[in-house]
């Protein structure tokens, strides 16, 4: 009777088992086959040193995701694209990275928004999306 | 420098290029003409006062294009006021008394030399606050050790006026702490009392694009919202602009220094360059004449030369 009992429960942890493992099986790739399907991110380096961006024009496509790594060359700086929500401190020595996908087309100013000092109004630059 | 009233500066000021803007705390506001102007002699009412803004004065600024009258316009403004024969109860800075520097002995010796130009002014009280240019790249620390405390408050014949620091943080914030400290100022007051904020960036979103902002602002204004009778008058954006949140009226003033374009309607912001034809047009001081029991404030744009 002990006997039984115990070959029951070992059918039943591997069955367990089993199921487990297939449903991981399954889900990673599901994972995998949605990551295949989403477009590749565009990565574009970004510098504010010295009250300018570089580059201070920059081209995307409208539902094409896009990574801004932005770096100072000088002291702390900000970036705020405010049109599509982004903004990220920019401190020297650090590359800040942003995430977004442009929803809209049409011309946007990106600006520091921190103050860093005599040129720091100028400090802006213009995103351009296009279809 | 001839002696000239009030009302005799004013109309000085409206010849060389000012305008005279009304503004009523329980009304909105509008403009007047000049014929509109109050008579002082006999509309004055017990507990009346006025008071002085300039704003912006920039001083360390060099840029002929810009102002070829670098060193002077300031100056001029302070003859100017001292020149009114019936003198403004007090007088307020709203920022950048200097200009950014990234020097500190620099900004030390603009903020020393700033001190004494103003020193010269016949009115005893002057109430000054801090912009961006004196304050964000040290967080206030230079300003401090000339000017003192970077947010304050004083009473003046019942209105309560209330100096907000929204420069010292480069990230353009008000911040907790100082919030916690209004909110904590505001319950002491009455839900109908007379209050006057002072402040340097605008604290709606005016155009953030251009740093026209203040990040938290939103939140400064939601505290005061519940108080009936509140104006902000700040500086900034070198130009006037009047604007309502609600029952709460904004008003910036002009710059001592040099003018920037309207909100938006240049692709990039910069300077507005000088016009030899019309010298100082763009700058300037106000006066405003508070009206305590109507909770109203008069306000009227002056020319920086008075004459």
């Amino acid at each position: 009777m002990l006997l039984e009992d115990e070959l029951m429960r070992r059918k039943k942890r591997f069955l367990i088992t089993g199921v487990l493992l297939a449903s991981a099986l399954l889900s990673g790739l599901g994972i995998y086959i949605k990551a295949s399907a989403l477009p590749a991110e565009t990565v574009i380096h970004i510098t504010a040193k010295n009250f300018e961006f570089s580059p201070d024009s920059i081209t995307l496509k409208k539902g094409e995701p896009v990574v801004f790594e932005i770096s100072s060359g000088d002291r702390k700086h900000g970036f705020n694209l405010r049109a599509f929500g982004v903004r990220s401190d920019v401190l020297p020595g650090k590359v800040s990275r942003v995430r977004f996908t442009p929803d809209k087309t049409g011309k946007f100013t990106f600006s520091c928004d921190v103050f860093c000092g005599e040129g720091h109004e100028e400090m802006t630059g213009t995103v351009v999306v296009t279809e | 420098m001839k002696k000239i009233d009030r009302r005799g500066f004013i109309k000085l000021a409206g010849l060389g290029g000012g305008i005279v803007f009304a503004s009523s705390l329980s009304r909105g506001f509008g403009l007047n003409a000049l014929g509109s102007v109050v008579d002082y002699a006999n509309a004055k009412v017990e507990n009346d006062f006025y008071f002085v803004q300039l704003s912006d004065t920039h001083w360390g600024f060099a840029g002929p294009k810009v102002n070829p009258d670098a060193e002077g316009t300031l100056k001029k403004a302070v003859q100017a006021v001292n020149s009114l024969a019936e003198q403004p109860d007090f007088i307020v800075f709203t920022g950048d008394l200097t200009h950014t520097t990234d020097d500190v002995q620099v900004r030390k010796d603009r903020m020393s030399q700033f001190k004494d130009i103003v020193g010269e002014l016949k009115v005893p009280t002057v109430h000054f606050m801090a912009g961006e240019h004196d304050a964000s790249l040290d967080r206030g620390e230079a300003y401090q050790e000339a000017f003192g405390k970077l947010n304050y408050t004083f009473d003046h014949k019942s209105v309560h006026f209330i100096v907000l620091d929204n420069v010292s943080d480069p990230g353009a914030i008000v911040g907790e702490s100082q919030l916690n400290w209004l909110k904590a100022d505001l319950k002491q007051q009455k839900a109908d009392a007379r209050i006057v904020v002072l402040t340097h960036r605008p604290l709606f979103d005016l155009y953030p694009d251009w740093d026209w902002a203040t990040k938290d602002g939103a939140a400064v204004i939601d505290a005061l919202m519940p108080q009936k009778n509140v104006t902000v008058f700040y500086g900034h954006i070198h130009q006037e602009n009047h604007h309502m949140t609600g029952h709460i009226a904004h008003h910036s003033a002009k710059s001592l220094m040099f003018p920037l374009p309207a909100p938006g309607s240049v692709p990039k912001k910069a300077p507005i360059p000088w016009d030899a034809t019309t010298p100082y047009k763009g700058l300037g001081l106000r006066s405003i004449e508070a009206e305590p029991k109507q909770a109203k404030y008069e306000i009227k744009e002056l020319n920086v030369t008075g004459g």
